[in-house]
């Protein structure tokens, strides 16, 4: 079985890809300056406000400070697995952008390019996938570090992302059970055609959004890392860059589960009235995009606003949280879903 | 005990209802909290571009004075050092010799005057007790110091500028 | 050579050369860590076969949830070498007769296979989430429905062990 190999599809793939990395790493970049930002206001303060103009060039300052920091790798340490931990934390952050689509197609030259990299037809399991394996990322470079403090915040992130993995798994499978499909891609679309998600499934967005702060390990789930009462976290003995990959990974996956809250539940690109207002093709498209950014912005700031009001949780209570609250809850959320279903195709009389 | 003000509340001990069970309204307005704060007036004053006013009754670091042609006014009377309930100020005098007279106002002048500014408590008595209108104390603050001797300050920390020599220095 | 045979066969190389390390590696967590490398590998076979539902179930379950608490427990242990029981020899023997038992019988096994799926080639459509689903529910749904009240019985075990 020969391909034929369609350049201008590898092209275009490439440049897709290489967009979608590049804007999630400048998205995240600017999230530690707006992660500073939105704390210093909560607080009355200013913020950082001394490289350039309203301290835009902060997160290129952190950035140098980060590289010419010493490196520092413990005698200790499993030197392979130590390097290993940061880098994979960053590898199955970028992961997930994969599946998400950034907006409708775009006509360019008579070809028709979509703007989701890869539409499988099993995007959202994708997802799952990439949330599973992100916890090797914290696993491993807890572990490599040699250190106790390490290893149980290690362990701690790692039970934490396993718990409340399922929940989060629950609350999707509602969203499938409407839907009817696992591609994102339709997801948007019959949003597009019909009401947003988030009407429909109001629990099932408490739930998957409770969740991805516990995913991302944000406050009020930041147990991982707990700076204040336990210890620095699993990246204790990490310095320089490879700590730097660890905080910038946290904040891609933030970006990234505010992008798949606003796709799953809040209808993406569409946004309403879309094909009410008379203009079509690249122009409808490039406004999706910025609905899409629009919608993801306010999550990421959802985000920040949430650190900034609500206290850590304590081991237990997260953990009693996730498993007698948040499970039983998902599965009667589920079970409504599909009461709901059955009663709307066929009334009273199943 | 009888409270001074009416604003204390007894702990509500109560078991909490379903309601208050979920946390989401609590959450909900603990959100509501940070978001006013989000617009408030930001407490922060941009330091090295602007300056916290200071009140007119400011008292800040001391200054010794001269009069309208120059002269230094102290005349090392040691009222000031008996005024500071800090004991910050100390002094030597010595007598004014002849041909001095263009740099000292009375015949005894302060050779050595010294105020220590971890000592003083900025409370003006110095100011009030001088006889001589010699001592004032000015609208700054001590700048921080690596070494306690540096917040020892001499004469010629806190002389001011002699009126006729900054002109000339001015002019030239 | 098409692209497809030369990504079979990386695929296949990285699966094999991650399973020896699995069994020849000192260190547990290498073991584990090679194990994870191999599923990966395997997974990837699977999307050679237009099987998606299966690749994606495959690395949920098994790398991102199995793999993980095996892991979770060969840190915790701390297993050394030097720490590690001196076995006997005669297990050694049986181990090696066992393994090599089963071999010879999976060679013999496949000899004589007939290989349908292989030489229909790998576009069925049957591995995409809808038509596994409608196998699932309707071909099979008696297997399925028994071994998802195994699945219940063992929460249920898992639960009861842990109230204990």
């Amino acid at each position: 079985m020969e391909f034929t190999i369609d350049w201008y599809f590898i092209i275009e793939k490439l440049l897709l890809i290489s967009a979608v990395l590049g804007i999630s790493l400048v998205v995240a970049m600017y999230s530690t300056w707006g992660e500073r930002k939105v704390a210093a206001w909560i607080q009355d303060r200013r913020g950082p406000n001394r490289a350039g103009p309203f301290g835009l060039l902060q997160p290129l300052a952190d950035g140098g400070k980060l590289f010419f920091k010493e490196e520092i790798i413990p005698s200790s340490a499993n030197r392979f697995l130590f390097i290993m931990g940061p880098s994979l934390a960053m590898f199955t952050a970028c992961l997930t952008s994969a599946v998400i689509p950034w907006g409708d197609t775009l006509t360019i030259a008579g070809r028709e390019v979509s703007l989701q990299i890869a539409d499988i037809n099993i995007g959202v399991l994708w997802i799952m996938m990439v949330v599973g394996m992100g916890v090797y990322g914290i696993m491993i470079g807890g572990w490599a570090s040699n250190n106790k403090f390490s290893l149980l915040a290690a362990c701690r992130g790692a039970s934490q992302v396993i718990s409340y993995e399922l929940p989060m798994g629950l609350a999707l499978i509602a969203l499938f059970m409407i839907s009817g499909s696992l591609s994102l891609k339709d997801i948007v679309e019959q949003q597009r055609e019909g009401v947003w998600f988030v009407l429909l499934q109001p629990i099932g967005f408490l739930i998957f959004l409770i969740c991805s702060f516990a995913e991302t390990n944000r406050t009020p789930f930041d147990l991982p890392e707990a700076e204040n009462e336990l210890n620095g976290g699993y990246h204790l003995e990490y310095s320089s860059m490879k700590l730097g990959f660890y905080l910038f990974a946290e904040y891609i996956n933030m970006f990234i589960s505010s992008v798949l809250m606003a796709t799953l539940y809040f209808g993406g690109y569409a946004f309403p009235f879309m094909d009410k207002l008379g203009i079509d093709g690249n122009w409808l498209t490039v406004l999706g995009i910025g609905a899409l950014f629009l919608k993801t912005l306010f999550f990421i700031f959802f985000f920040m606003w949430v650190r900034w009001t609500i206290p850590r949780f304590r081991y237990d209570q997260l953990m009693k949280l996730g498993w007698k609250v948040l499970i039983p809850l998902a599965l009667l959320n589920m079970l409504i879903t599909g009461a709901w279903i059955l009663f709307r195709e066929n009334g009273f009389n199943f | 005990m009888q409270s001074l003000t009416n604003r204390a509340k007894p702990v509500d001990r109560r078991p909490m209802t379903f309601a208050e069970k979920l946390y989401l309204p609590a959450i909900a307005k603990g959100m509501g909290i940070t978001l006013k704060h989000l617009f408030k007036k930001k407490a922060t004053v941009n330091y090295p571009e602007e300056t916290r006013p200071f009140s007119p009754v400011f008292r800040g670091l001391h200054i010794l004075n001269r009069d309208e042609m120059g002269r230094e006014r102290c005349t090392a009377c040691g009222l000031c050092a008996v005024a500071c309930p800090a004991e910050a100020i100390t002094m030597e005098a010595a007598e004014r010799l002849p041909g001095e007279e263009h740099l000292y106002r009375e015949e005894k002048y302060a050779a050595r005057y010294e105020i220590n500014m971890l000592r003083c408590i900025f409370c003006g008595f110095c100011e009030e007790a001088c006889p001589k209108q010699a001592v004032y104390m000015s609208e700054t603050f001590a700048p921080a110091n690596y070494q306690r001797k540096g917040f020892i300050y001499g004469k010629e920390d806190m002389l001011i500028p002699h009126p006729q020599k900054q002109i000339k220095e001015n002019n030239q | 050579m098409g692209i497809d045979m030369i990504i079979f066969t990386v695929l296949s190389a990285i699966a094999i050369a991650s399973a020896l390390g699995v069994i020849l590696s000192k260190n547990p967590v290498n073991s584990v860590l090679c194990m994870i490398t191999c599923f990966v590998a395997i997974a990837g076979h699977y999307i050679m076969l237009n099987a998606q539902f299966l690749f994606v179930v495959h690395l949920i379950v098994y790398t991102g949830a199995i793999m993980v608490l095996f892991l979770f427990v060969l840190m915790m242990m701390n297993l050394n070498a030097d720490i590690e029981p001196q076995k006997r020899n005669w297990l050694k023997y049986a181990g090696a007769i066992s393994g090599g038992a089963l071999l010879l019988v999976l060679v013999a096994a496949l000899r004589d296979a007939s290989l349908p799926a292989i030489q229909g080639g790998g576009n069925t459509e049957i591995g995409l989430v809808q038509n596994l689903g409608k196998t699932l529910f309707t071909s099979y749904v008696v297997p399925f429905e028994l071994s998802s009240v195994l699945f219940l019985s063992a929460m249920i075990g898992a639960v009861v062990i842990g109230k204990k």
